[in-house]
């Protein structure tokens, strides 16, 4: 009995661990979410009302002694419970809840923020109505109480857009455009996950997600404009960056590196993440990325550059930090 | 309606009356697939009201309505009590006429609740 007990404790402890304020469709910080939120409770409370009633039944069923019941009055059962009742409480459930699937409407005037998803990390493009594109990569931030359009593809498998506190995940699919329109409620500091399988390090794609209020935001997508403050070409690291090659793949912006195969660096220092959300963003840990991106996302494009010192490799995120 | 219902009594209900409520089900899900490609790709988007799609589904639902009254009148031959299964020619038309009628009822709702999403969504996404 004791054994028992124990166990059931540790089962719920086991529950314990998905509560969490920043990545939870419970915790919602969005109005999608929020409206799957209640959609869950209703439907929640509505199969544990049904299936205790039909638990209850089957005892009393099971209990009954042989020929307690007309024929007549069990087949007026079978009618009612069997098929008049779930129609009524199906056709009730789908009627309730259709209305929360409607796409949210969005106008020509929305930002419309590009994401697509590559091996193992987000390619994230601000659109707003007027003005280039702004470039960043792996954190998305969105203004509290404005209408967002995401505009989601992929550039090689199949991947998944989920921030489980803003809305429903949507599948990012080679070759096609899906739209997310969602609209952040409360401000904070959240986080999104490929939800789909595309690889070895699919559980290591993760990003960071801001809501700011409006003006907040509006300043900081100013500040993205233009090239990259802090890249000033004469420090170590901005000459091993350019020595060892990085701007094959990334992108500074006001220097020589214009790559777009991999994450855009113009604001790297502004992330609080590293790798996608996965490790803090520490010097030493940039620096350790550096030299073997392999140890911490298997299956990752980026070659390792082991032939680096730690002196070099610091030197190189302490450029790439700086990078505001 | 009285004349017309002594009709459907006198019809015999086989095993080509039983399948018509799930074939018109079929079709009509197959209607509203249709419907919601040909709309989107002509107009671009989602009709306000769409119209086609309501006769359809009503056209849909009356053919499954014929369906039960004909099968409810012949299930209701007179005889002996139930259980029917007996391999007698009654029993077996008894049978035939209760399935239709039980198959056109789950047909009516399944065609109900294919219906409702297309008239309450309304994204061409």
């Amino acid at each position: 009995m004791r054994g028992e007990k124990f166990i059931a404790i540790m089962g719920l402890c086991w529950l314990l661990a998905g509560c969490n304020r920043h990545q939870s469709t419970l915790a919602p910080f969005g109005a999608d979410a929020e409206a799957i939120r209640h959609l869950f409770i209703v439907m929640l409370v509505g199969a544990v009302g049904i299936a205790g009633f039909v638990a209850w039944l089957m005892r009393r069923a099971v209990r009954a002694p042989v020929g307690e019941m007309t024929h007549r009055k069990g087949m007026r059962l079978v009618l009612w419970l069997g098929g008049i009742v779930p129609t009524v409480v199906l056709l009730g459930l789908l009627a309730y809840s259709l209305p929360y699937m409607r796409p949210r409407p969005v106008a020509p005037a929305d930002l419309r923020i590009a994401v697509d998803g590559e091996q193992f990390w987000w390619r994230v493009a601000y659109r707003a109505a007027d003005g280039a594109p702004v470039l960043s990569a792996n954190e998305i931030r969105i203004p509290v109480g404005r209408t967002v359009a995401f505009r989601l593809t992929a550039g090689d498998v199949v991947h998944s857009f989920w921030i489980p506190g803003l809305a429903g995940k949507m599948d990012m699919i080679p070759g096609r455009t899906n739209t997310l329109v969602v609209r952040a409620d409360r401000s904070g500091r959240y986080r999104g996950q490929c939800a789909e399988f595309c690889g070895l390090s699919h559980a290591l794609m993760a990003l960071d997600v801001v809501a700011m209020e409006p003006a907040a935001f509006d300043a900081w997508l100013e500040g993205q404009r233009g090239p990259a403050r802090g890249a000033v070409a004469d420090v170590a690291g901005a000459r091993l960056f350019a020595a060892q090659g990085c701007g094959g793949c990334h992108a500074v912006r006001g220097t020589a590196a214009a790559s777009r195969i991999g994450p855009d660096l113009s604001r790297f220092g502004q992330r609080a993440t590293l790798a996608a959300g996965i490790l803090p963003m520490t010097t030493a840990n940039v620096a350790g990325f550096i030299r073997h991106p392999q140890a911490t996302k298997p299956g990752v494009r980026m070659p390792a550059f082991p032939q680096l010192s730690d002196a070099e490799a610091m030197a190189i995120a302490r450029y790439l930090e700086g990078l505001k | 309606m009285r004349g017309w219902l002594k009709r459907a009594h006198g019809l015999r209900v086989t095993l080509w009356t039983l399948i018509v409520p799930p074939s018109v089900w079929a079709v009509h899900f197959l209607f509203s697939y249709l419907w919601a490609a040909v709309s989107c790709a002509k107009i671009g988007r989602w009709a306000r009201f769409p119209t086609v799609f309501a006769i359809g589904t009503v056209i849909a639902l009356v053919v499954i309505l014929l369906a039960g009254l004909i099968a409810w009148q012949q299930s209701r031959t007179p005889g002996d009590p139930p259980p029917h299964n007996e391999g007698t020619d009654i029993d077996r038309l008894r049978f035939l006429a209760f399935s239709t009628l039980l198959l056109s009822g789950l047909s009516f709702v399944a065609v109900l609740f294919t219906a409702l999403p297309v008239l309450m969504l309304g994204d061409c996404r």
